[in-house]
């Protein structure tokens, strides 16, 4: 074992009472970061999966119908206004190109062409607004489980069937194998057979979304084997603005990131997240704080045998390494009783905080980094809180110290 | 161990001052030659430099003014590693109170000055410790917390400590001034073994005079400046030499 370890790990073994007591403040504070991470990680996580679950990170659209200068005869420009007609849906022009493009992006994980447009649905005397989704399965599946949100029948879509949510379904009374007829602008319109009914969780979107084929909608909106949106997913979440923009920039489309059609939820996100960062860093501090006052009162104490050891030939560096040393250890130890607190507040909490049905209303996120990147932080902050009374005892004069004490 | 030719300590026109507007000067000139194998007490009044001059010369302070060389070697232009790297190979330290390190046992204590200086215990420095232990009596105890030694048994320690280097010349700061008169008795026995075997060079700061009859040379400080220096034969006959050799 090297001499400074050696002679580290004995002051510390040495000093049990303050060594146990700082080693139990640091395991605190790090026990308090660790919880409040995976808390809030945890939490995090499930608003984002509740509440993005159902939709795509990034909507690629047409852009909308600017007003346009006209030159006219004598020079002199005109602006014309271009009105939209009313319930037009826009297309996307050589979207099989752009989505190839898509795909190609290395961030993307999952490109779907939709068609979404207004529409009525009709059963008996009843009828209620919706919102048709065409859709391939396939694709769609990539970025949004919408499978997994099935509570009845399967996803079939094939023909003129049709998956509703809970709620349409409950207001028309039927089930699956029911009929309900969509009807579009324009008298364009049909009959669909449900073929599965889904929970987005959302009394909303339970009763207005209705998925049918991409087919079955180019059809219904007349739009000729286009496509209103691509709707993506990246590998991060949080990076979903950057991709937009990079797309937007690279095909003059309209390109909208969750980010930016949530941005309430983003901002809740995002003090949530500031929130944790500024407890953690008072918990750093106070950690700091105490490694330094612990170890600068053992200087003070040591002061004659650092002059000893200094008079018998231990060069200022050792005295220095010595005491970072006792810095960094105090700062792993305390780490690995932090995250043994830690984990144990985190799934006692989660334990406790359950839904009705029994299950966990969120998981704690625990994850190896979060460890990881603990027993880093208070190694590094041990080391830096050790810095000053290192430095106080490099500089002790042997002989004064070996006279004074 | 050590047996060097020529002197193994020359200081040549050693002055120490302290403080920047009230000035003291603690050592006004000091020229002191130790021989190899030599045995002296440095002796005089509380206040007169001895402990400063012991200092100065162990490479622990830097003087004011003059030259030190050891075993033939100006200290001066040394930096700072470079001196505690001398002191550490060269010098062996024996203080008043023994100061042992309380957190080692007897043994660690000993090997010391051999582990900073070779970065980690090996087998030899742990032999060499406990041979040393062994010469002073206190092979059983080398497991014992320093602390839990008596104070002779601590002075046992601290001159094995200073030893385990092979010094040319140990510096000891009143080595029995904590210390009952049988146990003093053992311990200047103990240096005076090692200066007989070795050839150790020792100056030894103490104002009991029954210390300084032990020495062979005797240098008295008064007021920062050597008053005699006295060498004395090994039969006992007395003889004086001028001051400052």
């Amino acid at each position: 074992m090297p001499f400074e370890v050696f002679v580290a790990l004995r002051y510390l073994r040495d000093q049990g009472a303050q060594t146990a007591l700082i080693l139990a403040g640091i395991g605190v504070g790090v026990g308090v970061i660790i919880f409040l991470s995976a808390l809030i990680t945890g939490l995090q996580q499930s608003i984002i999966d509740r509440t993005l679950g159902s939709q795509a990170h990034v909507i690629v659209r047409a852009p909308e119908e600017a007003p346009r200068l006209l030159p006219s005869a004598d020079g002199a420009l005109r602006s014309v206004t271009m009105e939209r007609p009313p319930q037009r849906v826009r297309v996307i022009d050589g979207w099989r190109e752009i989505e190839a493009g898509l795909r190609r992006m290395p961030e993307v994980i999952g490109v779907a062409p939709t068609v979404t447009g207004p529409a009525i649905a009709v059963r008996g005397q009843g009828s209620i607004a919706i919102s048709v989704r065409g859709i391939e399965l396939e694709s769609y599946q990539s970025i949004v489980d919408v499978e997994g949100r099935l509570v009845e029948g399967r996803f079939d879509l094939t023909g003129a069937r049709a998956v509703v949510g809970m709620e349409l379904a409950r207001k028309f009374g039927i089930g699956v194998g029911g009929r309900v007829r969509i009807q579009a602008a324009g008298e364009r319109g049909g009959v669909y057979t449900v073929s599965g009914i889904f929970d987005y969780n959302s009394n909303t979107l339970n009763e207005s979304l209705v998925f049918v084929s991409l087919r079955g909608a180019q059809t219904l909106f007349d739009l000729n084997g286009g496509v209103s949106a691509l709707e993506l997913k990246g590998q991060d979440i949080f990076a979903a603005e950057g991709t937009a923009s990079r797309i937007e920039d690279r095909t003059g489309l309209e390109a909208a990131s969750w980010m930016t059609s949530n941005g309430d939820l983003l901002v809740g996100l995002r003090s949530q997240s500031m929130s944790s960062v500024m407890i953690q860093v008072f918990v750093i501090l106070a950690v700091a704080l105490g490694i330094a006052s612990v170890l600068a009162v053992s200087v003070v104490q040591k002061a004659r045998e650092i002059g000893i050891l200094r008079a018998t030939g231990t060069q200022a560096g050792s005295v220095t390494r010595i005491f970072l040393i006792q810095g960094a250890v105090l700062g792993v130890l305390g780490s690995l009783i932090g995250i043994a607190i830690g984990t144990f507040l985190a799934l006692f909490f989660a334990s406790m905080a359950r839904n009705p049905d029994g299950s966990a209303t969120f998981p704690v996120a625990l994850t190896p980094l979060l460890y990881g990147r603990s027993v880093a932080v208070a190694m590094s902050v041990g080391l830096l809180a050790a810095v000053l009374p290192a430095r106080d005892a490099n500089r002790m004069d042997p002989a004064t110290v070996i006279r004074n004490g | 161990m050590a047996d060097a030719p020529g002197p193994v300590l020359e200081a040549h026109g050693i002055r120490k001052t302290y403080g920047e507007r009230v000035i003291t000067e603690v050592l006004k000139g000091i020229d002191l030659t130790l021989e190899s194998g030599e045995f002296c007490a440095l002796t005089g009044p509380s206040g007169s430099g001895k402990t400063t001059l012991l200092n100065v010369v162990g490479l622990l302070d830097r003087p004011s003014d003059g030259r030190v060389l050891i075993d033939g070697r100006d200290t001066g232009a040394l930096s700072d590693v470079d001196r505690t790297d001398f002191r550490g190979s060269r010098l062996g330290f024996v203080f008043q109170f023994h100061h042992l390190l309380p957190a080692f046992t007897a043994l660690e204590n000993v090997m010391m000055p051999l582990l900073a200086r070779h970065g980690r215990a090996k087998p030899w420095i742990r032999e060499k410790a406990a041979a040393l232990l062994d010469e002073v009596g206190l092979a059983d105890r080398a497991r014992y917390r320093a602390t839990d030694l008596s104070g002779g048994q601590q002075q046992r320690v601290a001159i094995a400590r200073a030893l385990v280097v092979d010094p040319i010349l140990v510096l000891a700061d009143e080595p029995t001034g904590n210390l009952d008169t049988e146990t003093s008795a053992q311990v200047m026995e103990l240096l005076h073994s090692f200066n007989d075997r070795y050839r150790t060079a020792f100056l030894i700061v103490t104002h009991e005079q029954a210390v300084a009859d032990e020495c062979r040379r005797t240098v008295h400080l008064i007021d920062g400046t050597i008053a005699w220096d006295r060498r004395r034969e090994p039969a006992s006959s007395l003889g004086d030499v001028p001051a400052a050799t």
